[in-house]
């Protein structure tokens, strides 16, 4: 399935996404990852630790309705993939990263802003398995 | 009170900007990644906005003492690269391959309500939980290993 080339609206989504994770370390000195911050929301520490999650949680789901207020359109979601792979995918992605501490959010934006030796490893390995994983399923199983 | 709300809309400009980016999108990640057929390099530039601008961001930010609502930076204490991290980090590389969604893409993209973020978003917590427990039980059977 091609997808429209979109670099000005990439960037800057990408802008607003390195902006919101500025504003988090300056006013409650956190690190924006998803992956944290889903982990703590299901399996919180205490009360205050997931009010700030639960907050900043429903933000994000909202983010998608003020998109559709300002373009009339809700943001595209193209799914190539059938319902048991992205089970599948999702429960893989859980479990690595888990294990791997960090996502793309993470490791790829706040870690890597960060110079995080630890992150810039992170992200090398996961856009390898990335890569690998879709030339795969693309070129080798499906091609 | 109005901290929470403060934090709802840095949650909220995260969201716009997955919305806007592309990355909520598993037609465009997977084409991203997939050089070799229709490749799309979008991402690469929500990545690099992302990451300049929290790059300098966060050089202005911890130039202060402390954040606004906290004593200190919560900052990643482990410097350590070793194989869970990087096996951990391939693992998720493999499931994002065939998904096409990532958690930072997944959790904006619940708000359309969408089945298919739905699904995986289930499939996520499930793969979270998971590791977890494994973790615990491989700790109580190697507690030095766990230590380090």
């Amino acid at each position: 399935m091609e997808t429209e080339f979109t670099p000005y609206a990439s960037l800057g989504g990408g802008l607003l996404i390195g902006l919101a994770a500025v504003m988090l370390m300056a006013t409650l000195g956190r690190i924006f990852g998803a992956t944290g911050l889903l982990a703590g929301f299901i399996q919180p520490d205490s009360s205050s630790e997931f009010s700030w999650r639960a907050a900043l949680l429903a933000g994000m789901v909202s983010g998608p309705a003020l998109y559709l207020a300002f373009t009339g359109n809700w943001p595209d979601i193209q799914v190539p993939v059938s319902t048991p792979m992205l089970a599948l995918g999702g429960l893989i992605v859980g479990l690595g990263v888990t294990y791997g501490a960090g996502c793309t959010s993470g490791h790829g934006v706040c870690g890597m802003a960060r110079l995080s030796p630890r992150s810039i490893v992170a992200t090398l390995s996961f856009m390898a398995g990335t890569a690998a994983t879709v030339y795969v399923i693309r070129h080798v199983i499906g091609g | 009170m109005k901290k929470h709300i403060a934090i709802y809309l840095i949650g909220l400009i995260f969201g716009l900007g997955i919305s806007i980016s592309g990355m909520a999108n598993p037609a465009k990640v997977i084409n991203f990644f997939d050089v070799a057929g229709t490749w799309d390099p979008s991402l690469i530039f929500v990545m690099g906005g992302a990451v300049t601008v929290a790059f300098i961001g966060y050089r202005i930010v911890f130039r202060q003492p402390s954040p606004l609502w906290g004593k200190g930076f919560s900052l990643p204490g482990t410097r350590q690269i070793d194989a869970r991290l990087i096996g951990g980090s391939l693992v998720f590389g493999i499931g994002w391959g065939i998904a096409g969604f990532c958690p930072g893409g997944a959790l904006p993209a619940l708000g359309t309500g969408r089945t298919e973020v739905i699904i995986f978003v289930v499939a996520l917590v499930a793969g979270i939980l998971l590791a977890k427990q494994l973790q615990k039980l491989t700790a109580r059977k190697k507690p030095e290993a766990a230590r380090a």
